[in-house]
């Protein structure tokens, strides 16, 4: 079959690899119809996330049709069922599976030994994420293996199209238990960092659940006009101060709650110098991530308030002003998606008309296109947010 | 092949690379990285054994100039290697005025090395050439072109406009483990003791 297949820094490759196998009676195989290319993706793309290997299949945001079930899983799944595969493996059955929080479920991660070193303790595994999460081959693919596939999947009916599911699978809870996690108040002011599209997620999610007001926070004028269109007031950080303007909407009392969706590489500009240091010393390795954008939220966050972080972080950080932080009495939530906790919800609430997250595709290629589209999608060419690939 | 060794990590039902196809990386980006290690290797030499090109090139007693400028090359180096690669490429093609400035210095009819200094020089020129092609290729691949950006005006998200999905959620309940109130919740007269046992 054809996958995007990880080489190097920057070089994603469409290689003819062998097709994936069953491997344990509780894996299924999907024969994937629609997949995307998603922000931390070009963590990987770039190597700023450690222990990828040359070989390693991308992807994962995708969703298909089964076409295979092991023994273990035909319970809950069949040939021919349609499934949005969500991108963290679960087992359904830990403690923490059974808590909801299944991004750091205790069984998925087949490379436990080496995550318990480097993490303290495993997290769940991921679906084309290195080797710290399992090393599972992704689902840029025209065929993927589901491991756990009776408790990792989200069945979706027919006669809704890809491009209004596909999302399911990360993006979209992604963007919602960014919101979640804040405990949105009718008075509260959401400041959202990074018009992405978990950014835009996070946006739609916001209003959706009652904030008084939302604010976008981007340079990119494409990316600020989506922002508009779903409700967001807009801050364009070329052109104006984010500190300066957040308290000015806020009566000088700075939003109670802040989202991080942009994460470990920050815009670099002279204008923001501590950026231009992360980005030095991230050359020599002495730093893994710049985040320009926690120090910014920890400064300009109402004492008391929330800070969310769905960004991704790979490792180091250096100046967090833990001082600020501390007095200020602020809460952070963070972490992966429990994506399966929320999309029963998610999905009712598509089908209900309420949003349709297709809103956010503005490329769709076929697989052979695909690396050429991480290119452009790194580089924010020709007004790309969201790139859909068609195996 | 580093396939080979890299397959040692996955099992047995894990895709293999059969063959390479189409890389993101352009011809633009293959040069780059050529470059970024081309100046990694020299910026090593001139760093370890400077005296062997101060002594080819008459240049006796200026070591320390040469090792300054092994640091300089390696800077190139990891800033061409990196995703920001243009401003590496760019900064050579800098670097290059320096070293040819540099080199004529040496031009002098009094140097018995004045060969080697020619050979050198032309060698520089040569590379200069290859540095402004992948500086122009790099930047002209990755950049944003000018113009209008497309429309995203209408793309709300919400089939029932903004305005009636403000607040379409409220069915949703937050979890107990991810509330935050009361801290920040709207000020009641209630006091605060009183609100924090019956939430
Ligand atoms: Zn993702
Ligand atoms: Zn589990």
């Amino acid at each position: 079959m054809r996958a995007l297949v990880w080489h190097g820094k920057e070089d994603i490759r469409c290689d003819t690899v062998t097709d994936p196998e069953i491997e344990q009676p509780r894996d299924a195989i999907v024969k994937v119809t629609s997949c995307a290319i998603c922000g931390s993706d070009l963590h990987l793309f770039h190597n700023f996330i450690p222990a990828m290997l040359p070989g390693d299949v991308m992807g994962h945001e995708m969703m298909g049709e089964v076409v295979e079930v092991g023994s273990e899983a035909r319970g809950k799944l069949k040939k021919g069922d349609r499934v949005v595969v969500p991108f963290t493996i679960i087992c359904g059955e830990c403690d923490q599976c059974k808590r909801g929080n299944f991004s750091v479920c205790q069984t998925t991660n087949r490379k436990k030994d080496l995550a318990d070193k480097v993490f303290g303790h495993a997290t769940a595994g991921l679906f084309g994420y290195t080797h710290l999460t399992g090393g599972y081959p992704g689902g840029q693919a025209e065929y993927l293996r589901v491991p756990f596939a009776d408790a990792t999947h989200i069945k979706v009916p027919d006669g809704i199209p890809d491009e209004k599911v596909l999302f399911l699978g990360d993006i979209f809870p992604t963007g919602w238990q960014a919101a979640v996690q804040c405990d949105i108040q009718p008075t509260d002011t959401v400041a959202i960092w990074g018009c992405g599209p978990v950014g835009q997620m996070a946006i739609r999610s916001a209003v959706l659940l009652s904030a008084k007001q939302v604010i976008a926070i981007d340079h990119l004028p494409e990316r600020l006009e989506m922002a508009e269109a779903g409700g967001a007031i807009t801050i364009n950080f070329d052109e104006e101060s984010v500190v300066e303007r957040l308290n000015e909407l806020t009566g000088g009392e700075g939003p109670e709650k802040c989202i991080d969706a942009v994460g470990m590489e920050a815009h670099v500009s002279p204008s923001m110098p501590d950026t231009v240091y992360d980005r030095a010393k991230q050359m020599l390795g002495a730093e893994s991530d710049r985040p320009h954008i926690l120090r910014e939220m920890i400064y300009v966050c109402r004492p008391a308030g929330v800070i969310s972080i769905p960004g991704v972080y790979g490792g180091l950080v250096d100046k967090i002003p833990m001082g600020q932080l501390m007095n200020k009495g602020l809460t952070i939530r963070t972490g992966q998606t429990h994506v399966n906790r929320w999309t029963d919800d998610l999905l009712r609430r598509i089908e209900e008309g309420q949003i349709d997250p297709s809103f956010v595709i503005t490329h769709t290629v076929s697989l052979e296109d695909g690396p050429e589209m991480y290119k452009v999608f790194r580089d924010k060419q020709d007004s790309c947010i969201k790139v859909v690939l068609k195996p | 092949m580093a396939y080979y060794i890299s397959n040692i990590a996955r099992s047995k039902g894990d895709p293999k690379v059969l063959h390479s196809g189409p890389s993101s990386l352009g011809a633009a980006d293959r040069l780059a990285k050529a470059l970024g290690w081309y100046s990694i290797g020299l910026g090593i030499a001139e760093l370890v054994a400077p005296e062997r090109f101060t002594r080819a090139l008459g240049m006796e007693g200026k070591e320390g100039l040469v090792r300054a400028y092994g640091v300089r090359e390696l800077g190139h180096g990891i800033v061409s290697l990196s995703p920001d690669k243009h401003l590496g490429l760019w900064s050579r093609v800098a670097g290059d005025g320096l070293d040819i400035a540099t080199l004529m210095t040496a031009m002098r009819h009094d140097n018995p090395k004045r060969n080697n200094v020619g050979i050198a020089l032309a060698a520089v020129l040569g590379v200069t050439l290859l540095d402004i092609i992948g500086a122009q290729g790099v930047t002209a691949r990755h950049s944003r072109p000018r113009g209008r950006p497309r429309s995203y005006r209408n793309r709300t998200g919400f089939p029932q406009g903004v305005q009636a999905s403000r607040g379409a959620a409220k069915d949703f309940q937050v979890p107990p483990d991810m509330r935050a109130a009361p801290t920040l919740a709207a000020v009641s007269d209630r006091a605060p003791q009183e609100r924090a046992r019956s939430h």
